[in-house]
């Protein structure tokens, strides 16, 4: 029983930190993973540098 | 905004087949992308007994709710059926009626990719878990708006507000953010301006967008006004919210350089040091130094706030925005389940009647005007907010795993926006009414000291309020402000109200005032992220705009254009913030029904564009939908604005009151009403004059986009339907459930995917499923 509210408390982190926006790095390495590009992926590092950088040419709005 | 490039076109070594919408061929070497639709149709109709039950249960108890509320409406009420009434109600119009909308208007079909799929580039266009993209999209949609505007309408009652609240969003706002966001998917994703031009012309389509960046500009001016109410004369408040800016910075730099990525753990670290800042702004305000440093004027604060706005926004994204954007969305979704916890526990009785005094009248101190249309407008976020539909379209579009995930995502994200309304609505009825209305009655009414909100309070002669000196001043020093006499602009009224359920939940009295002073931050904390990247968008949309006539403005990396086109958006939405504050009749009880009209027309214009699209599709039979609100919406933002227009009352009136101050200015008087020097006068003369032309010019462009949307529609009636722009269809190669939950037949399909050896599992499987 321990071992599934460990379980999922684990998932529930997971989802919160995913709603947080940690999933992008995930998702982006799935893709490379999944499309077949030849060269290497992005360092987690020069993930999210390109993302904020790409945030800077298209801004996104927030709600009132 | 304007990205729209496309990277690739379908998953890795398949090409996707061009087929029509109704012939989308599926790989017969995979399982089941979607659910057969007779298997999902017999899904939906069976009902099983545990189903009756459990829909019988929640139609009664929403039912016992409502008649609690509406019926028996003892001396109190208790808070607790306010929330059953909202929550079952929005069950109810989740199941039954987004369901409907589903059925016979949109017609997912998750045969078809999605722009997540077919345009996927790992970054923009990326399939994303269906509940974690609910976060995100709640977190995009949630601000201070729904926060704000219930508390002003409470001055009518409970009943106005909460009928408002929750039936509008059921027909209304929900309708609107899952229509824009459907439509937007099957565009690839497409921004509402792009929509605008695509289905309503260039008339309509040029109209829209002005009508965009002004309403942008307003919307913006008077969030930045609440803030700077709500810290004018608070050093507690001035010194807690300044320590955001540091405290983002180092997180900024943080995440830049240390580590990247991490962003729960550095959001826990910046809340940390967010709690030890309104801990330590307590200290602050109990020194001399501290108070004579950080009590500000408010003309001092706001041009602060315009000064930090330019700054914000022609700095790199990663070094404040971003960061700000972490902390924001970390608050928003932990107090908002705070306090529903809160209120849910503690259950505060109401003693607020159904309808006040202010119901049938429009002299209302806090907003004027007769309850129709201006409940309408005051509450715009939480029942119908066009603002919503520029995040609808675009940024989440883009991120939708499965077509059919759009009603949980689009209808459901702003249900849970309307509780957060809610939620607002009833923190603000659980303060003593008498109390209530010294808060956000305008100086120019109390006088802006204790005994002149007395004396004015009292003399509304409201049933049950006899408010005393002492009341005033021990809230005062319970919540550790120096007064709160005419605090208006609702922040601070939520924050008494949220300081009193909180600390009867945790703390004591002893935690009254970190209580509020941790609500007058968050609501700071949304509205400054929400002035940053307004600021930011109304920059790209004016240079796209002016890059028309001067094509070098286009280049975004272009300092110069960027640093220009932010200082005239600052300057607009400052010039606005000034005025505002320096108003001698009290600025936001003012200025609030341009913001609910600005926010409602930008709605009536979305709207609008949904109702073309659907006339090309030929769904007249259901078109009723979409012309429910829109016609809604369209009758109470223009009798709004005829009211600001033309009302010959010089409270509600801003030409009234425009032509009464100029005329007394010529008579040669030397104060009038509540300007005692001409430079006063002047002033309103000023202000009115603006206020009265936003709104001619609001009105004159949202009736401009409705016409051409009306003769679009009309013309796709008389040919009987148009090609409709949306991208081709493109066959699906993954497979995700539609709701939170996934049905039994949906967990056996997944339960087939699973077993798919991974050489043969295609490409975009969200990396974010399977929790």
């Amino acid at each position: 029983m321990p071992a599934a509210i460990a379980g999922s408390l684990r998932g529930f982190v997971r989802f919160f930190r995913d709603v947080m926006g940690e999933d992008a790095y995930r998702k982006y390495q799935a893709h490379h993973a999944a499309s077949g590009c030849a060269g290497e992926p992005l360092t987690e590092r020069e993930f999210w540098k390109e993302k904020m950088d790409r945030q800077d040419r298209n801004p996104g709005g927030r709600c009132c | 905004m304007s990205e729209n490039r496309r990277h690739r076109k379908g998953p890795a070594g398949h090409d996707p087949v061009d087929t029509g919408p109704g012939v989308l061929i599926q790989d017969p070497d995979l399982p089941p992308v979607a659910l057969d639709d007779a298997d999902a149709e017999a899904e939906d109709r069976r009902w099983t007994p545990a189903k009756i039950v459990l829909w019988v249960g929640i139609a009664l108890l929403g039912g016992i709710s409502w008649t609690m509320l509406a019926i028996v409406r003892g001396e109190t009420v208790n808070a607790i059926w306010f929330v059953f009434a909202a929550v079952c109600t929005y069950f109810i119009g989740y199941r039954f009626y987004s369901k409907f909308i589903e059925r016979h208007l949109l017609k997912p079909n998750d045969r078809r990719a999605t722009p997540a799929e077919y345009k996927a580039d790992g970054k923009d266009y990326a399939a994303t878990d269906r509940r974690v993209l609910y976060g995100h999209h709640f977190a995009a949609i949630a601000g201070a708006g729904p926060l704000v505007g219930p508390v002003l309408a409470a001055q009518m009652g409970y009943l106005p507000g909460t009928v408002w609240i929750i039936v509008g969003v059921i027909l209304a706002g929900a309708v609107q953010d899952y229509l824009v966001m459907f439509f937007s998917m099957r565009r690839g994703g497409r921004s509402l301006g792009q929509m605008a031009r695509e289905e309503l012309g260039l008339i309509g389509g040029t109209a829209a967008l002005i009508a965009t960046l002004t309403i942008m500009i307003i919307i913006v001016a008077i969030l930045a006004l609440v803030v700077v109410n709500a810290l004018g004369e608070s050093p507690w408040g001035v010194f807690s919210v300044a320590m955001t800016i540091p405290i983002a910075l180092f997180m900024g730099v943080y995440l830049r350089f240390l580590r990247p990525g991490k962003v729960t753990e550095v959001s826990i670290i910046g809340f940390v040091l967010l709690m030890l800042a309104i801990v330590g702004g307590g200290w602050i305000a109990d020194t001399e130094w501290g108070v004579a440093l950080f009590s500000l004027d408010r003309v001092t604060i706001a041009w602060g706030i315009i000064i930090y706005g330019f700054i914000a926004a022609v700095l790199p994204v990663w070094l404040l925005l971003a960061p700000r954007d972490y902390l924001s969305t970390f608050m928003k979704v932990g107090t908002i389940v705070m306090l529903a916890v809160a209120i849910i526990i503690v259950r505060p009785e109401i003693s607020v009647p159904a309808f006040s005094e202010f119901a049938s009248r429009s002299d209302g101190p806090v907003v004027a005007g007769p309850l129709f249309p201006f409940l309408f407008v005051t509450i715009a976020c939480g029942a119908l907010s066009g603002f919503h539909a520029l995040i609808s379209s675009g940024t989440t579009p883009k991120m939708i795993e499965k077509e059919r995930q759009t009603r949980f995502i689009g209808y459901g994200g702003m249900l849970m926006e309307s509780f957060v309304a809610i939620m607002a609505l009833v923190a603000a009825l659980s303060i003593d009414r008498g109390i209530y209305f010294a808060m956000n009655s305008s100086a120019a009414a109390t006088g802006g000291t204790v005994e002149g909100a007395v004396a004015f309070v009292n003399s509304l002669g409201l049933a049950g309020v006899s408010l005393t000196p002492d009341m005033l001043t021990s809230l005062a020093a319970g919540v550790g402000e120096e007064s709160v006499v005419s605090r208006t602009g609702g922040a601070p009224t939520l924050a008494v109200g949220l300081a009193m359920i909180m600390q009867s939940f945790i703390g004591g009295p002893a935690m009254m005032a970190f209580w509020y002073h941790f609500a007058i931050m968050f609501e700071a904390l949304f509205i400054l992220t929400a002035v940053d990247a307004g600021t930011r968008v109304a920059r790209f949309m004016l240079q796209d705009s002016i890059g028309n006539f001067v094509p070098k403005f286009r280049d975004t990396s272009w300092r110069t254009g960027a640093w220009i086109c932010t200082a005239v958006m600052v300057a607009g939405w400052g010039s606005i913030l000034i005025m505002g504050v320096t108003d001698p009749l009290g600025g936001i009880n003012t200025l609030f029904p341009l913001f609910g009209i600005a926010n409602q027309l930008l709605a009536a214009i979305a709207l609008a564009i949904c109702l073309a699209i659907l006339a090309k599709k030929n769904l007249f039979k259901y078109i009723w939908v979409v012309v429910l609100p829109l016609g809604f919406a369209s009758v109470v933002t223009i009798t709004a604005s005829m009211y600001k227009i033309f009302s010959p009352v010089p409270g509600v009136g801003y030409w009234a009151q425009h032509n009464a101050f100029r005329n007394a200015l010529e008579a040669g008087e030397t104060s009038f009403g509540t300007a005692k020097t001409v430079e006063a006068m002047e002033a309103v003369v000023r202000n009115t004059f603006v206020q009265g032309i936003l709104s001619i010019l609001f009105v004159t462009l949202a009736i401009i986009v409705i016409i051409t949307a009306v003769i679009a529609s009309v013309r796709s009636y008389r040919s009987g339907g148009a090609p409709s722009a949306e991208d081709p269809a493109v066959p699906s190669r993954i497979f995700a459930p539609s709701g939170f939950f996934g049905t039994p037949l949906e967990k056996e399909i997944e339960a087939q995917w699973k077993a798919l050896p991974q050489d043969k599992k295609p490409a975009a499987k969200t990396a974010g499923a399977g929790h």
